[in-house]
């Protein structure tokens, strides 16, 4: 950098120069523009949910099963109650499944496994659950409990295909918690006498219990968003159902059908859907958050 | 008693995933042994009637749109964790990070749904003006733009994977140690020259690595694929036009396939099942290296002159 012109100021050649100055406020405008421009889907997004779904919702949306119907007028097409329910019963499923199994391993992983090189291989095949493909769970399902059965879909199998693509999240999650306990609160539980077990599900578990609540949420709002895996292994179906046992609907296998086979209603359908299963997937999101402000770790 | 127990649980898992992946193989088989394990992955032609299988056009298809998903929005996602981290008031920082963390809610159909019925409709005339001006550009130009393309795919994707690639930036960028920065500046740096001598030469595997993964979720995303691509069998001759992926396939064709085409179906899922392992891989690998420095602070400095200089 040289001293431009006779200038007085010893501090003059330090000066910013304006070539500098203006691309520094370019790359700056830059950032800021493709900032704003990555909010543009979000607010189009939600401008369409809120507009088109909130005028398709009404009464008989959330009380009357589809009809097949697609032909008609909207008021003959039917509701979306057999996927509400189906949603929340393939979801509940998927989560007794994989929530337990999944804080097991994390517990294992911390407690026990640490650092063994078999902690490692388990950690490193959960991670490869992690990048598997939504409908790739669903294939695996479909070999060993349709193929595998003889059998054919059903809400459980559904469920099962759901608890597969949660678990890798619930144990990752779970086990980020579980390292945070302090060491200090273990050591303190086995001076006093207390066997491993005890340590573990008096101390250890109540302490990390709020953020292991987060990442159970974070996966519960995950899985019921996914289409994919229900394709094979739930079915799609129009009648409300209590048994597990047998086809089941569910809301994104319903917006999907509703989606390749539009005519004006069933697509006006299919917004009141989409709009009711993101309020759902909002609403877990928004306890995680909440119950992760309670968390007495990090 | 509890350890043994949980031993067995996480050998249990470990059972199970080689359990499914070698149950995969084995219903993939009929499909690979007939067309080769190389001529079925790159074979030219998808033809369900003549129980012909080549799984080119859906792997172009797949591999397409996910690049260009990373093409429109790895810029996008890392200019956005750039400007959270180092530009933006304080204030707003937590408002913006919830902000695009709520694209991440957003499920995959509802994208496929937006897309269909607004976003390729409201685009389809740009597309048709942008295809008319390229169209001495082979695979881009030219042809007639379709609603359902590997376009708009693309670009739905890409606003699919802005939340984990934007995430993971804002991540390894906040990992930056403040001495690092403060040095640039104190040499006189503009906030530009700092971001570009200190931040961004200090994340840049791990803006790689969160790429990388944002790549994973394009290849192996499903639904909003089947919707937005169309499902023509065959290479698509222009960027504008149907196409095809190895996950859209299998979502589409798997409910009334038998046989064969089961068979194939499956063989396609695994192509896709190891392509995501791949590029997951590398994602990880390169996540965990920028977990420690690349460049020095005084490399930095050193830069930073080097380019003053030439100003």
């Amino acid at each position: 950098m040289s001293a431009r012109g006779a200038t007085t100021d010893p501090l003059a050649r330090f000066a910013v120069s304006s070539a500098r100055r203006r691309r520094d406020r370019i790359a700056r405008g830059t950032i800021l523009s493709a900032t704003l421009i990555a909010l543009v889907p979000l607010v189009l997004i939600i401008y369409y949910l809120l507009h088109r779904g909130l005028g398709s919702w009404s009464s008989s949306l959330f009380t009357t099963d589809p009809t097949g119907n697609t032909f008609f007028k909207s008021s003959s097409i039917g509701g979306i109650k057999s996927a509400i329910l189906g949603t929340l019963e393939i979801v509940a499923l998927a989560s007794a499944i994989s929530i337990p199994i999944g804080i097991g391993v994390a517990v294992w992983l911390v407690e026990y496994g640490r650092a063994s090189r078999f902690a490692h291989t388990v950690r490193f095949f959960v991670d490869v659950l992690t990048g598997v493909p939504s409908i790739v769970f669903g294939l695996f399902i479909y070999i060993v409990l349709i193929v595998g059965t003889g059998s054919t879909y059903a809400g459980y199998k559904g469920a099962f295909a759901l608890a597969l693509l949660m678990l890798p999240v619930v144990i990752r999650s779970a086990e980020v918690v579980l390292v945070l306990v302090p060491a200090a609160l273990r050591e303190s539980a086995l001076a006093l006498g207390a066997p491993r077990w005890r340590m573990i599900s008096s101390v250890v578990l109540p302490t990390a219990l709020a953020g292991m609540v987060t990442g159970v949420l974070l996966a519960i709002a995950r899985a019921a968003g996914e289409t994919a895996p229900l394709l094979f292994t739930a079915g799609a179906t129009l009648k409300t159902s209590s048994n597990l046992g047998q086809f089941m609907n569910s809301l994104p296998v319903q917006i999907y059908s509703d989606v390749t086979s539009p005519t004006t209603a069933v697509e006006h359908r299919a917004w009141g859907a989409a709009l009711t299963l993101v309020v759902m997937i909002l609403i877990v999101n928004l306890i995680a958050r909440l119950v992760s402000r309670r968390s007495r770790l990090a | 008693m509890l350890k043994y127990g949980l031993t067995a649980l996480a050998a249990l898992i470990l059972a199970l995933i080689v359990y499914f992946f070698v149950r995969l193989v084995g219903e993939a088989g009929p499909a690979f042994s007939k067309a080769g394990l190389f001529g079925f992955t790159f074979g030219n032609g998808w033809n369900v009637s003549a129980e012909r299988f080549g799984a080119l056009p859906l792997l172009v298809g797949t591999l397409v749109t996910s690049a260009l998903a990373l093409l429109i929005g790895v810029p996008v996602a890392v200019a956005g964790a750039i400007y959270a981290t180092e530009l933006c008031p304080l204030r707003l920082r937590t408002p913006l990070t919830v902000l695009v963390e709520l694209l991440a809610a957003v499920p995959s159909v509802v994208y496929g749904l937006w897309g269909i019925f607004f976003l390729a409709p409201k685009l389809q005339g740009a597309e048709q003006w942008l295809a008319d001006r390229l169209s001495f550009v082979p695979f881009i130009g030219g042809g007639l733009v379709t609603i359902p393309n590997y376009f708009i795919t693309g670009l739905i994707l890409a606003i699919m994977i802005l939340p984990i690639v934007s995430a993971i930036s804002r991540e390894v960028m906040s990992t930056v140690p403040s001495d690092q920065k403060e040095a640039a500046l104190g040499l006189g740096a503009t906030r530009w020259e700092m971001i570009r001598t200190a931040v961004l030469p200090y994340c840049r595997s791990g803006i790689v690595g969160g790429a990388m993964l944002g790549l994973g979720r394009a290849i192996g995303e499903t639904i909003a694929v089947t919707i937005l691509i169309g499902d023509a069998p065959q290479l698509g001759r222009h960027l504008f036009g149907q196409g095809y992926s190895l996950a859209a396939v299998i979502a589409n064709e798997f409910g009334e396939a038998q046989g064969l085409h089961r068979s194939a179906l499956f063989a396609a899922g695994l192509v896709l099942f190891v392509l995501t392992l791949l590029v997951n891989g590398v994602a990880r690998m390169l996540v965990a290296r920028s977990a420690r420095p690349t460049q020095s602070p005084l490399a930095a400095a050193t830069l930073l002159t080097d380019t003053a200089a030439g100003a």
